[in-house]
């Protein structure tokens, strides 16, 4: 008895369907306790898409149990890679084929065009699980030599276990992908908790995991406020290991949570302030692209935006007007409108958020060089906003916005640039502008993030790493690393020839 | 322009039609060969011919590694990154399965096998290419801290052209285990496979063009070994080759590459495999494995489990064991349903391997059962064992490569690792007891690339394969395979040493 929503697409006459359950065991299916609903809200037009079932506390035990079960029976070491492969190589065609139907969603529920969702997000995650289809059978542990005459010693990178996985509302496909590709290809279950303001995507994701052939309990999926649902993965028992992307407030209660548990791994991938320098010798039109579509990518709502640009001082005078010249060539619209290169914010706290900030901006004496004007119309819009002659101690400067809002300052030694760009708790990622080679390695070197992108910003590789240092992470995600994050390892002496000198 | 082999199957085990191209494969291209000669192809559970392909010499050749230099440097290699290979490798590999009984009746009609074991070995194919397909985007290289002064890192290349070499005993199979990793690390190919069963290695490229590989990236040249397989090895612009077949023209290809221009060389010889059943083991298990070991594919097998070493305790009862499970082994055309094995795959092999039990007989060994052809048309020799052997006997010292298994006794497990270790060759070992620190001990011990514990070769995907000592240098499966095809570059970038 699947409870479904039906949710009008705009400009066509076609509806998409949601089951509104929680995802358990293969199955739509209530709380088992509790009325609670999450209001889904369509952010362009600020009206509610849809209610969805919110899991409780008990909810959540159920899910752990199916993929304990799962994981004993089904999956884990019941399972060879090959399959896992397979199975999540037929996934990613899934999605595929369904790219336009969930792209629509996507974008009904978080905002951002359709088009991007579609030929970016859904194209990234498809390669993604692709990616780590091909990981799923090649896990291998080491032999290693001890002594030859006594001993094997060898190690078995097992599967963790039940992984609770909690993912954010920014890129609810992307994330979703990046958890539930390399957990599956090492052999976990997963109970999944989707953002309680975009979990839309996540439930029809689950109707094709169905389809694929996952066996029951493999993934869960139990949309829920991150204080019920969210809280309770993060102090469970049976849960063996957690990953975390969201803020970095809540990253250290998950933090805390699983330390007063049951020591469950953690892996977390938190907020940013990531700052892009300008050199002299960049090639300016084409930084200021990449510094524009540092920031408003994605409205800003990007763990990595590069929400700080520094200019050196002799390029400063030139370089600004080029920078505000870009960054208001980007059309913020609706996500059904073709031209579109951003959308709204996701949701109206996120609005009054990011709008507080611009206040804070404006009120400590940051320079306005474009935006701060609110929309009359509906929807959360903000346009891109950028401030000026920022210095280190604004709000502006410190805090992640999370939105379009760009601070702008500026150096004049490649030393001073360096020690700006690090003055932050955060290292999630940074961006270098410059056509000396020497100085992108020494500057690239010096740089305290976790990516670091050269003459470019954020464009990822589902083979390359990504992850904070310092205050914006523990673990990595993409590329081989991310098994690491999964796997568990154990090492076996098997004796053939030794025997004990008995008492020592 | 070329022309076609159409088949029609109407037996127990399989019904339809198979349609070959029986060209070469240059280019996306079906051509004619340079000399219009032709190979005729013959059905060795018959001796009848069954069609010709055109047979590629060195002119075929050159035009073939001419296109595949050209795909390397324009459409392929780096030009293409690792996560499009991949997806075309898994698009051949859905189309493989598609195709499975197409290909698997193929290559049972051309190679003399079960139809029921061919099925299996392109299924198993299919699983080697999308292993691979898996790689290609994870070929990574390294980096590593010098100092301040220097950033290095080594890349991981193609080569550029590879030449693959091919036999006709397992010739789909080994295709895809060279190709596979091949082109997943960016390498452009031309292959020759065995003139003595060409057709699958055609279907395998009709394949690649319906995958969507951009053209000359994979080319097909049947033809002999003398002249297209030379002219393969000669080539100056083919950067590696990867070779199985026997140990005597593995030597010539070493030879060939140093004389020309050292190119790298993989190359999977024989084997003359011992086998060492313990008194502990258990002996009907054993004598299972050991009947699928020695007589699959009529013993053509490089890591047939050929020579067979009991403890003195079990001797007798392992053998009468052995000669009721060879007896019962029922031999003919590979699509009937009543076969269990099919023929030797020539009349050349078959040739052979008959000269090899003559010697046994002279040389004294106690034949106990089969020895002669059986009875009827084509290349069948009746699964036969030797027992009493000794080390000087050449059954015991030469790669026979049918169906006959040589059967000795020892006592002490010293003398018995010495005399599986005395011989050229070192591509398998098995080991078949119930005391697994002697399972490992002896493993250790034994000069073997891969050693099987209480089963004969039973490959896997992940799982290197490659022989020790003259049976061969590098390895095939698992990651290992990719260093065959990749070469590695260094790079250093000086960040501040003046001088």
């Amino acid at each position: 008895m699947a409870a479904t929503a039906q949710i009008s697409v705009p400009g066509t006459d076609r509806k998409i369907t949601v089951s509104t359950g929680l995802f358990i065991d293969n199955q739509f299916v209530p709380s088992v306790d509790s009325k609670e609903t999450i209001e889904c809200i369509n952010p362009a037009t600020e009206e509610v898409l849809c209610s969805i079932t919110a899991a409780s506390v008990k909810d959540i035990d159920v899910a752990v149990a199916s993929a304990r079960a799962a994981f004993n029976t089904t999956w884990g070491k019941n399972v060879t890679g090959f399959e896992r492969s397979r199975l999540l190589n037929k996934l990613a065609d899934l999605i595929e084929r369904n790219a336009q139907e969930l792209a629509e969603l996507e974008s009904l529920n978080n905002g951002k065009p359709v088009r991007l969702a579609r030929d970016a997000d859904i194209v990234d995650s498809v390669g993604c699980l692709r990616y780590y289809a091909g990981w799923a059978d090649k896990i291998t542990g080491q032999t290693i030599e001890v002594d030859n005459k006594t001993k094997m010693a060898f190690t078995k990178h097992d599967p963790i276990g039940v992984c609770g996985q909690i993912i954010p509302w920014n890129y609810p496909i992307s994330m979703w992908a990046w958890k539930v590709a390399p957990a599956l290809a090492c052999g976990c279950t997963i109970v999944m908790k989707p953002s309680e303001f975009t979990p839309l995507t996540a439930l029809k994701l689950s109707e094709l995991v169905v389809e694929a052939g996952f066996p029951p309990g493999v993934i869960n999926t139990v949309p829920s406020l991150g204080s019920v649902g969210g809280a309770a993965m993060s102090s469970h028992l049976d849960i063996d290991k957690v990953a975390f992307t969201g803020s970095t407030v809540t990253g250290r209660k998950i933090m805390a949570a699983a330390a007063m548990s049951n020591l469950k791994k953690v892996s977390l991938e938190l907020g940013g302030k990531s700052p892009q320098l300008i050199f002299e010798s960049a090639n300016l039109d084409e930084a200021a692209t990449w510094a524009a579509m540092g920031v408003l990518f994605n409205t800003g709502q990007d763990c990595c935006a590069g929400s700080r640009v520094y200019v050196q001082d002799k390029i400063y005078d030139k370089f600004l007007p080029i920078l505000v010249e870009k960054a208001s060539q980007l059309f913020v619209g609706h996500g059904f409108d073709e031209k579109s290169g951003c959308g709204p914010v996701v949701s109206k706290v996120q609005y009054d958020k990011v709008w507080s900030y611009i206040e804070a901006g404006k009120q400590q004496g940051a320079r306005l060089v474009l935006g701060g004007e609110k929309r009359t119309e509906k929807g959360y819009y903000v346009d891109p906003t950028i401030f000026a002659d920022v210095t280190p101690d604004m709000k502006i400067v410190k805090d992640e916005i999370f939105g379009p809002v760009l601070s702008v300052g500026k150096f004049s030694t490649e030393e001073e640039a360096v020690k700006l760009a690090n003055d932050t708790t955060y290292g999630l990622a940074a961006g270098l502008h410059s056509n000396d080679a020497g100085q992108c390695m020494r500057v690239s070197s010096a740089l305290e993030a976790g990516t670091v992108w050269i003459n470019q910003y954020n464009l990822l590789n589902n083979n390359v790493p990504f992850g904070g240092k310092k205050q914006s992470g523990i673990g990595r995600e993409l590329g081989s690393y991310a098994l690491e994050e999964y796997t568990s390892i154990k090492a076996v002496h098997w004796n053939y020839g030794e025997k004990l000198d008995w008492p020592l | 322009m070329s022309s076609t082999f159409t088949h029609q199957f109407d037996t127990a085990l399989f019904k339809g039609t198979i349609t070959v191209n029986t060209g070469l494969f240059i280019d996306g291209q079906w051509v004619d060969s340079v000399s219009k000669e032709t190979i005729d192809v013959i059905n060795p559970v018959t001796g009848k011919k069954l069609t010709q392909v055109a047979a590629g010499d060195a002119n075929d050749i050159d035009i073939a590694v001419k296109a595949a230099s050209r795909a390397f440097k324009t459409s392929w290699g780096l030009k293409t990154p690792g996560h499009q290979r991949g997806r075309l490798l898994y698009i051949l590999a859905d189309l493989i399965e598609k195709n499975v009984d197409a290909i698997a009746a193929t290559e049972a009609l051309d190679a003399g096998k079960r139809f029921a074991h061919a099925q299996r070995e392109v299924q198993g194919s299919v699983d080697v290419v999308r292993y691979y397909a898996g790689w290609a985007d994870k070929n990574h290289g390294k980096t590593m801290e010098t100092s301040e002064e220097k950033f290095a890192y080594t890349r991981h290349e193609p080569i550029g052209v590879v030449g693959l070499i091919v036999p006709w005993n397992f010739p789909f199979s080994i295709a895809t285990w060279k190709i596979a990793p091949a082109l997943a690390t960016g390498n452009t190919i031309v292959l020759k496979q065995s003139e003595v069963t060409p057709l699958s290695a055609l279907l395998l490229a009709a394949l690649v063009k319906e995958a969507g590989f951009p053209d000359g990236v994979f080319n097909v040249i049947p033809g002999y070994g003398s002249t297209a397989g030379q002219a393969l090895i000669e080539h100056q612009a083919v950067g590696k080759v990867s070779f199985t077949g026997s140990t005597f023209v593995g030597r010539k290809i070493m030879e060939t590459a140093s004389k020309t221009n050292l190119k790298r060389v993989t190359l999977e010889l024989g084997g003359k495999n011992p086998v060492i059943v313990f008194d502990d083991a258990d002996l009907d298990q054993a004598v299972k494995w050991m009947t699928f070991g020695t007589f699959f594919h009529s013993g053509q097998v490089c890591a047939a489990s050929s020579r067979i070493y009991v403890h003195e305790k079990v001797y007798d009862a392992f053998l009468e064991r052995f000669v009721v499970a060879a007896n019962s082994i029922r031999q003919g055309d590979g699509f009937r349903e009543d076969a269990d094995q099919g023929p030797l795959v020539s009349q050349t092999q078959l040739d052979r391997v008959l000269g090899y039990v003559e010697s046994g007989k002279q040389e004294g060994a106690r034949l106990l059962a089969g020895g002669t052809r059986s009875e009827g048309t084509g290349f069948f020799l009746k699964p036969t064992i030797f027992a009493d052997a000794r080390p000087d006997m050449k059954i015991v010292r030469e790669e026979i490569f049918g169906p006959v298994g040589v059967v000795s006794k020892f006592k002490t497990e010293e003398e018995v690792l010495e005399l599986a270790n005395d011989t050229q060759y070192g591509l398998a070992g098995y080991v078949f007891t119930q005391n697994l620190n002697r399972a490992i001990r002896v493993s250790s011990t034994l000069e073997a690339g891969s050693v099987f514990v209480n089963s004969t070769a039973a490959t896997a995907p992940q799982v290197p394969f490659g022989g020790f000592k003259q049976s061969g240098q590098g390895k095939e499966l698992s990651e290992y395979a990719l260093e065959a095809f990749t070469q590695v570059k260094a790079v250093h970038i000086n960040l501040g040493m003046t001088l």
